[in-house]
Order: C-alpha cells, then sequence, then structure tokens
C-alpha cells in the first residue's frame, strides 16, 4: 500500500517536472472532501447502511435481540396473516386517498380563491397555514378534544335540542379514521395550499390576459389553462402528501392509540410497537421493510415523470 | 322583493344609456365576491376553532367544563389549568409538570439546530463549489434517503447509538435530529449557494482564499436568509419532533411532546381537560411564536424545502 | 345609435377614440387626461421608455385594466365597461402567453370554440390565418416544441382567427434575439398591409417605430408627449424630449440667444434662414438649438450648406457605415455621424456646417418647439 503510493508520489513528481501535471485526484481538494465526511456518512452508513441492515434482518426470527438465524420469508407470511396488520394496511389506505383527494382540492381551492386579488390575504394565509406550525401531538390531542362526545361538537349540537345527533368518530370503529382525516387535514392543507398558490403566483399574468380576450370565463381557465400548466405542482404536493401519509404515527398516538380496539391502528404504528414494546424485532423489521417497498412503489414513477422525461 | 331588484335593473339600465364612462359600475356584494368571502370565512373557522378551544377550555375550571359546551367562552377565568400544566401535572411518578420537558426540549433543540445546520451548510457549499468525484452520487442518495420510512433506520441507530454508549442520552437525541434534518437542509444551503454568482467564488479563489476562508468569509455572511430559514425549519421541526423523542431518549430525558402526550393520553386518575388543554397550548407555543414572528420568513421556509424536496 | 346610422362615415373614420382617459393606481396616476382617435386601418405606435404608461394604456383599450375615469370608443361603439373579448380586439403578448398544454391548434381554436363558433368556422378562420402566417406544419405541436418566432407567429394567429377589427401589440418582438425581431418587423408590415386592421403597437424600440407606424404617439408621464408620422417626429419634434428621444446618437443641444432673425452662441452665428418657425420669434431671448449628428456636414456636402463653423476632434468611432465622432463645437461636445469613408482623427479641427433649416429651436422654459 505505502509503496503504491510512494510510487504514485513519485510518478506525479516526474509529472511535474516534466508537464506539470495535476495531483493525483484523490488529493484535489482534500477540504472538501473533510467537510463533506458527515455527509458521506448519513448517506452511506445510516441511510443505505441501515435500510439494508433493516431488510438483511426481516429474513431472520430475531425477536428480542438481532439474531442472523433465517427464516426465509416467515416474517412475511406471519405478517400478512396478522389481522392488525391488515386492519393496519386497510386503514391507511381509506385515510391515504381520502387524505390525498381532499388535500389537493381544497388546497388548491383555497389558493385558487385567495389568488383573486382578494383583501386580507396575508390574514387568511396565516389562519389556514398556522397549524402546520404545530406539532401532530397537538393536533391530535386538540381535536381529541372538539370530538369528545360528551363535552365536544355532539354535546354541543345535542344541547341545542337535536337529542339524536351523533358525531362521535374517535368511539366509533366505522369512522374512526374520519376523525383522524379531520385533524390531519386541518395539520396538513395549509402547507399544500402555500405551494400551489406559490404556482399560481409563478403563471404568467399575460396567459390570464390572453385567457379574458379569448372571452374563457374564471372558472373555466383554471380547469383547462392553469391546472394543466401547474401539473409539476401537483406532482411535488403529491409526493409529499403521500411521503407524509405513509409516516402516519403521532398523529394516531396522540388522537387515538390505535383504537377503539385496532380501529386505528397504521404501519408505522405497527412496527414501533413490535419493535420496541412487543420485543418481536423481526416482526418489525418485516413491516418496516414493506413501508419502504410502498415508498420505492409511489418514488419510481414519479422519479420517472420527474427526470427519466426531462431528458426528452 | 322583487319591485326592489327591479329599481335597480332599471337604474342600471339608465346609466348604461348615459354612456359608460369610468369604472364600470360594481355592486360590492357580488356573487363572485359572497362566494369567494363566505367560503374563505366558513373554512376559517375550520382552522381557528382548535386554537379557540384549546385556549377557552385552559381558561375554564373543572366544574364550568363539566356542565358543557365546549365552545362557550369562560364564565370565570382561571389561570390555575396553566400553573398546574406548568408544574404540577403527573407523568408516572414525576410530578414536576410539563416545565421538565420544556427544559428537556431546549436542551435537544440548541444543540441540535446548530449542529445540523453547521454540518449542512458546510455540506451545502462543498456541494455547490467544491463538487468532487462522487459529491453528486452521496448527495443524490441523501435525497432519495429523505424519502425512506424513518422506521427502516430506527433500529439500526438504536445499534450504532449503544455502540458509542448515547442511547438514552440527549446527545444521542441530537445527532438523530442532525442526520435526519441533513438532506433537506444540505439541499436548502446548496441550492442557495448555487445561486450565488460563481465569479465570486472564482475572484475569491484568485485571490488566494481556500475552502475555509471562502467558507467564512464570503459565502457565510451572505447566507444570512437562507440561515435564518434553517433555523425556522428545524426548531418547529426538532421541537415538535415525537418519535425520535419516544424512541431515543428516557422518561427522565423526554422532549415536551411525548411528555404531554403521556400527561394528556395518561389512563390514571379523572382527566382534567382545562389542565391538558393548557399542557398542549404550552407545548404548541414555540413554533407558534415562530410561525407568527418570522411571518412570510416561515413560509417561504416551509415552500422552499417542500417543493424543491 | 342614430349618430351611427345617419353618419356611418365617422364610425369608420375612426377606429378607435379615447376620451380624457385616467387611471391611477391608488394615489399614482398613471394615466392623466389622455385623449387619442386612432384611425381605421392605422398603424399606430405606442413609444416610450418603460413606466411611461403605454402598455397601461394598451391593456385599457384592451379592457384589462379598469380606467379610473374617462371612455373607450372602438368602432364607434362605447367599450368602456365591456369586457375584453366583446370589443372587437386580438391581443398579442410579449411573452406569447400561448396556452402550453395545448396544440397550435388548440390555441387558436379555444377561443373560438368557447364561443361557441361553428366548427367549420374555426376550420376556415384557422386555415386561412395558418396560411398567412405559414404555420400550418406546425398546427399539431405544442408551444414548448417551437421556436420564440414561430412562437410568437402562433400568438399573432390566435388574435388573427378572432376576426377582429383591431389589433393590439404589447412589445411583442421584445423576447426575441436582434435578427429575427428585424425579419419579424417586416412581416408584422406584410401582415398590416395585407389585413388592412387597425393596429396598435406597443414598444420602447425606435427602429421598430418608425419602421412600422402609420403614426407615432410618444409617452412620458402617463401623457403623450407628441402624435405624428415619423417623419414629423423625426424632423419637427414638438419638445425638447421627443427630440432627445428619438435618434440614435441623440440630437445635439447647443445653447444661445435669439436676435435679428439669429442664434447666437458662444462663437458662432446661426441665421434661421429657411426654419419653419412653430410659434412667434423670440427675439432676445435663450433658446436651445438642437441639430441632429446626422445633419451637421463636412468634407465635399459642405458648399450645400448655408452655415459653415469648425469643430475639434476628440474621438472617432468608425461604424462601417458611418463614422461617429465626438467633438467640440462651439464650446460644447456634440456628436456628429460622418461617413464611413471619413478619415479623421483625434485632435483635429474640421470645417463643419449645416442647414438650419433641419435644426430645432426650444425654449429653455416650456421646453417647446420654437
Amino acid at each position: 500500500m505505502t509503496a503504491i503510493e510512494q510510487d504514485r508520489a513519485r510518478g506525479a513528481a516526474d509529472g511535474r517536472r516534466e508537464k506539470s501535471t495535476r495531483p493525483s485526484r484523490i488529493f484535489r481538494n482534500p477540504m472538501a472532501k473533510l467537510a463533506s465526511l458527515p455527509m458521506i456518512f448519513t448517506a452511506l452508513v445510516v441511510f443505505v447502511g441501515g435500510t439494508a441492515w433493516t431488510v438483511f434482518y426481516s429474513f431472520t426470527s430475531s425477536s428480542l435481540l438481532p439474531r442472523t438465524d433465517f427464516v426465509g420469508l416467515a416474517q412475511y407470511e406471519r405478517l400478512w396473516t396478522t389481522s392488525r396488520w391488515i386492519v393496519s394496511i386497510k386503514n391507511l389506505a381509506i385515510y391515504g386517498v381520502c387524505s390525498l383527494v381532499l388535500t389537493l382540492v381544497i388546497a388548491f381551492v383555497l389558493a385558487a380563491l385567495l389568488d383573486r386579488k382578494i383583501r386580507g390575504e396575508a390574514v387568511f394565509r396565516s389562519i389556514f397555514l398556522y397549524p402546520f406550525a404545530l406539532s401532530f401531538i397537538v393536533t391530535g390531542l386538540a381535536w381529541q378534544w372538539i370530538l369528545n362526545p360528551d363535552f365536544g361538537l355532539q354535546g354541543l349540537v345535542r344541547g341545542w335540542g337535536w337529542e339524536s345527533f351523533s358525531f362521535d368518530p374517535l368511539n366509533n370503529p366505522d369512522i374512526v379514521m374520519f376523525g383522524l382525516l379531520i385533524a390531519g387535514l386541518w395539520q396538513g392543507t395549509g402547507l399544500i395550499m402555500c405551494i400551489m398558490l406559490a404556482g399560481l403566483r409563478g403563471i404568467d399574468d399575460d396567459i390570464w390576459k390572453a385567457a379574458r380576450v379569448d372571452g374563457i370565463g374564471t372558472v373555466k381557465t383554471y380547469v383547462r389553462v392553469i391546472i394543466p400548466m401547474m401539473r409539476p405542482v401537483f406532482i411535488t404536493a403529491l409526493v409529499l402528501i403521500a411521503s407524509g401519509i405513509i409516516k402516519l404515527y403521532d398523529l394516531v398516538v396522540a388522537q387515538t392509540n390505535g383504537g377503539p380496539g385496532l380501529a386505528s391502528e397504521v404501519p408505522a404504528k405497527y412496527v414501533i410497537n413490535y419493535m420496541f414494546q412487543a420485543q418481536n424485532l423481526g416482526q418489525g423489521f418485516a413491516a418496516s421493510t414493506m413501508m419502504l417497498l410502498s415508498v420505492v412503489i409511489i418514488l419510481i414513477p414519479w422519479a420517472y415523470l420527474e427526470f427519466g422525461g426531462r431528458k426528452q | 322583493m322583487s319591485n326592489v331588484s327591479d329599481l335597480n335593473m332599471g337604474a342600471i339600465a339608465g346609466q348604461i344609456d348615459s354612456e359608460p364612462r369610468g369604472p364600470r359600475p360594481r355592486r360590492r356584494f357580488s356573487r363572485a365576491n359572497i362566494f369567494i368571502y363566505g367560503t374563505l370565512l366558513l373554512v376559517s373557522v375550520y382552522y381557528l376553532l382548535p386554537l379557540y378551544v384549546m385556549i377557552v377550555t385552559s381558561l375554564k375550571g373543572m366544574p364550568e367544563i363539566r356542565m358543557g359546551n365546549v365552545f362557550g367562552p369562560p364564565m370565570e377565568i382561571t389561570f390555575e389549568p396553566w400553573v398546574k400544566a406548568w408544574a404540577e401535572a403527573c407523568t408516572g411518578i414525576n410530578c414536576d409538570g410539563l416545565s421538565r420537558g420544556f427544559w428537556n426540549s431546549v436542551q435537544i433543540l440548541v444543540p441540535s439546530v446548530l449542529l445540523s445546520i453547521v454540518i449542512a451548510s458546510v455540506n451545502g457549499y462543498a456541494l455547490s463549489n467544491w463538487k468532487f468525484r462522487g459529491s453528486e452520487l452521496f448527495f443524490t442518495i441523501l435525497i432519495i434517503g429523505a424519502f425512506i420510512p424513518y422506521q427502516t433506520m430506527l433500529y439500526p441507530i438504536v445499534i450504532m447509538l449503544r455502540e458509542i454508549g448515547l442511547m438514552g442520552d440527549l446527545g444521542g437525541l441530537v445527532l438523530v435530529h442532525t442526520v435526519f434534518g441533513m438532506p433537506i437542509l444540505t439541499l436548502l444551503f446548496r441550492n442557495y449557494f448555487a445561486s450565488i454568482p460563481e465569479e465570486l467564488f472564482k475572484a475569491a479563489r484568485v485571490d488566494g482564499a481556500g475552502f475555509w476562508g471562502i467558507y467564512f468569509q464570503i459565502m457565510l455572511p451572505m447566507a444570512l436568509p437562507i440561515l435564518v430559514v434553517a433555523v425556522i425549519l428545524q426548531v418547529t421541526g426538532i421541537w415538535n419532533d415525537f418519535l425520535f423523542g419516544v424512541i431515543y431518549t428516557k422518561p427522565e430525558t423526554y422532549p415536551m411532546t411525548v411528555q404531554l402526550n403521556n400527561i394528556v393520553n395518561s389512563v390514571q386518575g379523572v382527566k382534567e381537560y382545562n389542565v391538558n388543554m393548557a399542557a398542549t397550548l404550552l407545548t404548541g407555543l414555540v413554533p407558534l411564536a415562530i410561525y407568527f414572528v418570522s411571518g412570510k420568513l416561515f413560509v417561504r421556509g416551509i415552500a422552499a424545502g417542500a417543493v424543491k424536496g | 345609435m342614430t349618430d351611427t346610422m345617419t353618419n356611418p362615415r365617422q364610425t369608420t373614420e375612426h377606429s378607435v377614440e379615447i376620451r380624457n382617459l385616467d387611471l391611477s393606481f391608488g394615489a399614482v396616476k398613471v394615466l392623466r387626461d389622455l385623449n387619442l382617435d386612432i384611425r381605421d386601418g392605422e398603424f399606430l405606435v405606442l413609444l416610450g421608455s418603460s413606466g411611461c404608461g403605454k402598455s397601461t394604456l394598451l391593456n385599457c383599450i384592451a379592457g384589462l385594466l379598469e380606467v379610473t375615469d374617462g371612455q373607450i370608443f372602438i368602432k364607434g361603439k362605447n367599450v368602456t365597461w365591456a369586457e375584453p373579448s366583446a370589443r372587437g380586439i386580438g391581443m398579442v403578448f410579449q411573452s406569447y402567453a400561448l396556452y402550453p398544454q395545448m396544440t397550435v391548434e388548440g390555441n387558436l381554436s379555444f377561443g373560438l370554440k368557447n364561443a361557441r363558433v361553428p366548427r367549420d368556422e374555426i376550420k376556415s378562420r384557422i386555415k386561412r390565418a395558418a396560411d398567412i402566417l405559414q404555420i400550418e406544419p406546425l398546427l399539431k405541436r405544442k408551444p414548448g416544441a417551437l421556436s420564440g418566432g414561430q412562437r410568437q407567429r402562433v400568438a399573432i394567429g390566435r388574435a388573427m382567427v378572432r376576426d377582429v377589427d383591431v389589433f393590439l401589440f404589447d412589445e411583442p418582438l421584445s423576447n426575441l434575439d436582434a435578427k429575427l425581431r428585424a425579419d419579424l418587423r417586416v412581416e408584422l408590415k406584410r401582415l398590416h398591409e395585407r389585413l388592412d386592421n387597425t393596429m396598435i403597437y406597443v414598444t420602447h424600440d425606435q427602429i421598430e417605430a418608425m419602421t412600422l407606424a402609420d403614426r407615432i404617439a410618444i409617452m412620458k408621464g402617463g401623457a403623450i408627449m407628441q402624435l405624428g408620422t415619423p417623419a414629423e417626429i423625426y424632423n419637427r419634434p414638438q419638445n425638447l424630449y421627443v427630440a432627445d428621444f428619438i435618434g440614435s446618437p441623440s440630437m445635439n443641444f447647443l445653447r444661445g440667444t435669439y436676435r435679428d432673425g439669429a442664434v447666437h452662441g458662444a462663437d458662432m452665428m446661426v441665421p434661421m434662414d429657411g426654419y419653419a418657425w412653430a410659434g412667434d420669434w423670440p427675439e432676445g431671448r435663450e433658446v436651445i438649438f438642437g441639430i441632429r449628428p446626422e445633419h451637421i456636414v463636412t468634407g465635399d456636402r459642405l458648399p450645400s450648406v448655408p452655415v459653415k463653423t469648425e469643430a475639434r476632434i476628440d474621438l472617432v468611432e468608425p461604424m462601417g457605415s458611418d463614422t461617429l465622432v465626438y467633438a467640440q463645437m462651439d464650446g460644447r461636445d456634440v456628436n456628429i455621424r460622418m461617413e464611413g469613408t471619413a478619415e479623421v482623427r483625434p485632435g483635429d479641427t474640421v470645417p463643419v456646417g449645416f442647414n438650419p433649416a433641419r435644426a430645432s429651436l426650444f425654449d429653455p422654459e416650456t421646453e417647446k418647439r420654437l
């Protein structure tokens, strides 16, 4: 090793004498490389290494401690026969679809309304965005209180004299996911609205003028001209919402803690429960690998659209 | 009713006859305006309701809460729930309130924000001005890493922290925040430094400045706006974190969010909703203050972080 | 209405009329008491530096901005309150403003479909526009796949298919490079000759204005400084601003006193024989004497001009076709445009001369032409 390096050094020195070649590539701007070490460590060891480690150990029978005792796909078979996991997936699907559609629709409509040169735009924007500054824990606890069946919304309406009124999502397994959805939308739509508003502001004013000269109505201009032009913004929003949905955890812990029963369990919570409470690491690893897989399934088409399309 | 509208029509028709001049007469409450402001106001109620309910609940006594009407303003304002939430509320055996979590969070927050920003700004600087073989690859991995669910990396990090003896320690959590804040912050700084004219960098190099010289004397002073954005992003993000806090710390070092959840969702004892809401508000106060003070910068920060992330 | 019936001549004469137009954004007055009559089939250019209100005026005519006071008539119809689409105008924008997600054909037909124009009619209109603008091969493409010049043609096509009387152009060539700009300029002129529509054209480029316009309106601070043919604007600028704005390099200004039929400068006397006076003789008063660089002659042409003097040369800029000379004349810095073959060196003193009939005199106080 040292011999080779000496060789190389000598070669470099010879070269310099002859035609002043650059020093060996590895030793060029050493400071930049030194300064990038934390990034390289994070990227390679934590992100790639950590993920690979988890995937690797998902094929073992690790329980209390990680063990290299391979059991093939047994953890996955068990995972997909565990009703709690199945319920988690179904819940996330319901929450995900609703959240995706409603966030996009609400955020775009609000952004479009704010873009109509209205008075008090800054005030409205602050109102719609402030929940985003709050944690999911705070969000979940606040909505848990508002949806409290005795003192919250239901109690209020019943107090008005409508005795049979029933809106108790946090204790009704059928609609508990919508209880979470109300809180999730409250917290997250503001951000997407801001992104959409920025997108709308980025549209050339002349396009609006051209549409007016052409006699296209406002709504039709949005639908036929503006929304197609905002495709990249919508895709960004989609990726953001989707990656947020998969990570859904804190909100559930705070608002329902997975209840009533298992009715609002979600995959992320499954992983953490099995890894850190049930001491069944293998299940946790298998479940988190499934989460990783779902992200890959979402990301690949997006990356393809975003970066594959650009080359043409 | 019909009479009134007929009269209006007549008036407008009359104006048209007398030749249009100046701005088009506009009704103050046009249908479009009613729709726009009506919708915005209605939606505002949805967004403001929880904050309002939290505030009024935290100012009521328990007897008043049990009488119902969560939306009514307090008949008798009391700050006792706030005092109790801060200094007396119990989690498990500890009954010293949220203050413990608050100070834990502060101890986590300050070094995490500093360390993550220092590292990410140097990374971004190296990536935009000192590209080396493989630098883009590492950066790409870093960005992709931002999309990997944390769950797949949680346990390996437990092992790493155990190895270096920082598991359960605040220092360990600081490292975790630094690592997971790195993708977005690096991206933010890289894009910002890339937008600074390259001539400036070249001129500094011609003048003989090196890697750190250019960083400290040229780039960092110019990066003030993005530093503010990064601080806002990190303070909010780290303060609001629950997942890492609950996994990488132990009960004595729990950050505020974890402690809050334990206080509110504890199954023991009588539920004191007013104390719970005071505690919730206390936890939300720091990011809310940052949000309302920083205003447009906050929007810029999250938009920059989000759109490009 | 009856007026139009009994006197159709009047309506065809004036295509666009603007009466006492005011426009303010809050406290800022952008247009002030502006009056303008544009004849049918005329090519009118609104010329001015940025912020002079020219684009604002165009947007008012289009109905994209609401006026604060005053009236706008198009083809004799009061359109002050009318929607842009109902004004009988077509508009071409600086950024083209094509709908990027639609094909060229889609761009041309979108407005017509929306106005429920019959399908056959749409087809024939698109065909005609595509023929004239030579964009048939592009009809199925999207704007993203077109060059700047092609995009601008499509944008003009979108205005054409609307089958309107008045075309509005908002700096349509500014985003193109110099060569393409010159080409499209010629095409625009041909298009105007062929279509014979009224065209109102906003630009800050005086070459475009001079070459395209039937009449030019030079604007400053929300008011029209002069309205006239390119020749009038060039030869008889009505005020100092217009004199200075038009021409490159701009007009030379010397100071002097007018006495006994001549302007007396520092060491030069110019008898104003043959000068077409616009106002009273400013006997005994100070005047500003303006002469264009290309109207100061040297060499062989010297005998043909009545006034002769000398200039000391400071700097010479050979431009190929002609030579630009920075010199001292009557104690002031002047520019002289000489022939490309002129052989002069800095430091030389050369005999120069000019014809006072080609000069302009201005009142230093009112800045108006005398």
